[in-house]
């Protein structure tokens, strides 16, 4: 697919989304919440602890609140629309367009997945970065990152992030080829994606014994190596190689999506008639 | 040489069955039974560059399965099938970009955003020139009167509104080859209509093949030249509508309005039968080879005065009702 077809399709699906004003502000509210009984329990185990946190106060901070940010980054559910697509036989329509299946999905997901990303993490960034301070809240507020640097790889590492996060999405949109159906996926996927991504409780605060396993899943790099980056946890130094290991995982993972929709396109029934 | 090929097309689905009531359904959970439905079987027909073909059939006959094999969507399970020498399945991208389709009971359209969003997308998924998207996108709107909805998110769109703006979707990058699954389903007269004119014209202007599954005979009547009938995935009958009347009757009806105060004695041993008498309108039907028309209505004006007549086909609903339950046969 051109770089033009593929902007224009990720950029369409982007807009379809941003008509859910609702539902992005209900998400952001939550969000807002579920921060601050994440980032209160932490601190509570923090101090009560009798070895040092490997989080400083500020890294725990910036972890928990960009965290929730990116809450809606987490690849756990299935775009409605592919599922509808799907269910109704409208994906007779995708197979009839002149450019490869998987880009075309791939970039229906990523613009829905950016989509949703955006609405929530926009307002709440202003939230816990500007408005927080104003308001006197100084110690529930959003750390600056760690240097310039930090920032700079932060960004790099969320960008791969958001395509790992599209890839694996995608496993779960190729799936419904043959269940029709992603009630199943969407129950199994959270448990593994929330834990293993640090979303419930960071990374670093997991036992030593399990710390190479969780380098070594692909789950890290959604929202866990972004955030240690920007706070700090991984010096800019040490920034290249989580980040690659995300991107191999990426590529890995668009190959096996590819590899499963080209055998569920032949299987495929075109529902309804 | 023919554009589109089709030889011995066999498509059979899996189905998996769903035993009815609890007790089957607990023995479905353990035990998968499968069933073998054969959409197509043995399917054989050619179509030349610039026919306009209709594809008929009954419910379930194979209509809609043949025009995804045709579109490279469904895989057949053996058979092979040709257009402009491509296997669409395999070549399937360089197939489509010549391939227009219109799925009626679908909508290619994104259903939240304005109409002339999703005409954009398609002019960046085919690579339309922006001129020719343009001069294109232009006459379509006028043609079928597109002009209020481009800026209306899909959603709010009337059926027929819908159906015409996807018709104009499927034509954005001037297609070679033309699909239509039944496009006129559920729709008003008015949109019928600016429907099959715009068919007529990139047909007969364009040279476009377009091969048309309805169940609409009017659709039929008014734009194809020949008839494909297919019924439990076999084609019955290829032809022109006319030869297709002939294989099942060629009884042709002669409409009588007598004139008033003039009533209807019977046939009295006019070379005809009777179809129906209602008041002063007779319909009689009758067959050209026995006796011309000429000849039948001068003796029939020879015994009645009459005020009106008219020659006409018996409907073509019920020669294809005639057709389909011949097949089943």
């Amino acid at each position: 697919m051109r770089p033009a077809t593929a902007w224009a399709v990720v950029s369409l699906r982007f807009r379809e989304v941003l008509q859910y004003r609702a539902a992005a502000w209900a998400g952001v509210f939550t969000q807002v919440i579920f921060g601050f009984i994440i980032l209160m329990s932490l601190r509570a185990f923090a101090a009560s602890g009798t070895a040092d946190s490997p989080l400083s106060p500020e890294q725990l901070t910036a972890y928990v609140w960009l965290g929730q940010c990116l809450f809606t980054l987490m690849p756990w559910n299935a775009d409605r629309s592919v599922v509808a697509m799907v269910r109704t036989g409208s994906v007779a329509y995708e197979l009839v367009r002149p450019v490869d299946t998987y880009a075309l999905w791939y970039c229906r997901t990523l613009g829905w997945r950016t989509s949703m990303v955006c609405t929530r993490a926009l307002p709440l960034l202003v939230l816990v970065g500007v408005v927080f301070p104003l308001a006197g809240l100084d110690g529930w507020a959003l750390p600056a990152p760690a240097s310039a640097g930090a920032l700079a790889c932060f960004l790099v590492a969320l960008a791969v992030g958001v395509l790992l996060a599209t890839a694996l999405g995608m496993l779960m949109h190729v799936t419904i080829l043959w269940t029709l159906d992603p009630e199943g996926v969407t129950r199994l996927a959270p448990a593994f994606v929330m834990l293993l991504s640090g979303m419930i409780i960071p990374l670093p605060l997991f036992p030593d014994a399990v710390q190479p396993l969780l380098a070594a899943l692909p789950f890290r790099g959604l929202i866990d190596v972004p955030l240690r980056l920007y706070g700090g946890h991984i010096p800019v130094a040490a920034a290249l190689g989580p980040i690659a290991l995300s991107a191999a995982w990426t590529a890995a993972l668009i190959v096996l999506g590819r590899w499963m929709m080209a055998r569920g396109l032949r299987q495929i029934v075109i529902q309804g008639g | 040489m023919s554009q589109i090929v089709v030889e011995s097309l066999t498509k059979v689905f899996r189905i998996a069955e769903r035993r009815a009531g609890l007790r089957g359904a607990l023995a479905g959970l353990v035990r998968r039974r499968n069933r073998e439905v054969r959409a197509l079987d043995g399917v054989c027909f050619q179509v030349g560059r610039g026919e306009l073909v209709g594809y008929i059939g009954p419910n379930g006959a194979g209509k809609s399965t043949t025009v995804k094999v045709l579109s490279g969507i469904l895989v057949p399970t053996s058979g092979t099938c040709e257009v402009d020498g491509r296997i669409p399945w395999r070549d399937r991208r360089a197939h489509v970009r010549n391939l227009g389709v219109v799925f009626g009971q679908r909508t290619q359209l994104w259903w939240d955003l304005p109409v002339v969003e999703s005409f954009e997308l398609l002019r960046d998924l085919y690579a339309i020139p922006a001129d020719r998207f343009r001069a294109v996108g232009d006459e379509l709107t006028r043609r079928l009167d597109l002009g209020g909805l481009l800026n209306v998110p899909v959603r709010q769109l009337s059926l027929g509104q819908r159906m015409r703006c996807d018709l104009a979707a499927a034509l954005l990058h001037e297609p070679g080859v033309l699909f239509l699954d039944e496009p006129t389903i559920g729709l008003d007269a008015a949109s019928k209509l600016a429907m099959r004119e715009v068919v007529r014209t990139i047909n007969r202007e364009q040279g476009v093949t377009v091969i048309l599954t309805t169940h609409d005979m009017d659709d039929i009547e008014s734009l194809c030249q020949r008839v494909l009938v297919v019924a439990e995935g076999k084609i019955l009958c290829d032809g022109s509508l006319a030869s297709l009347r002939r294989t099942v009757s060629s009884e042709r009806h002669l409409i009588v309005d007598l004139a008033e105060g003039i009533s209807w004695n019977g046939l009295d041993g006019l070379p005809a039968r009777e179809v129906e008498v209602a008041g002063g309108r007779v319909r009689l039907g009758f067959d050209p080879e026995n006796v011309a028309a000429a000849e039948l209505i001068g003796r029939l004006t020879a015994r009645y005065p009459v005020r009106d007549l008219l020659v006409e086909n018996p409907p073509i609903e019920e020669v294809i009702a005639k057709l389909y339950a011949g097949g089943k046969a």
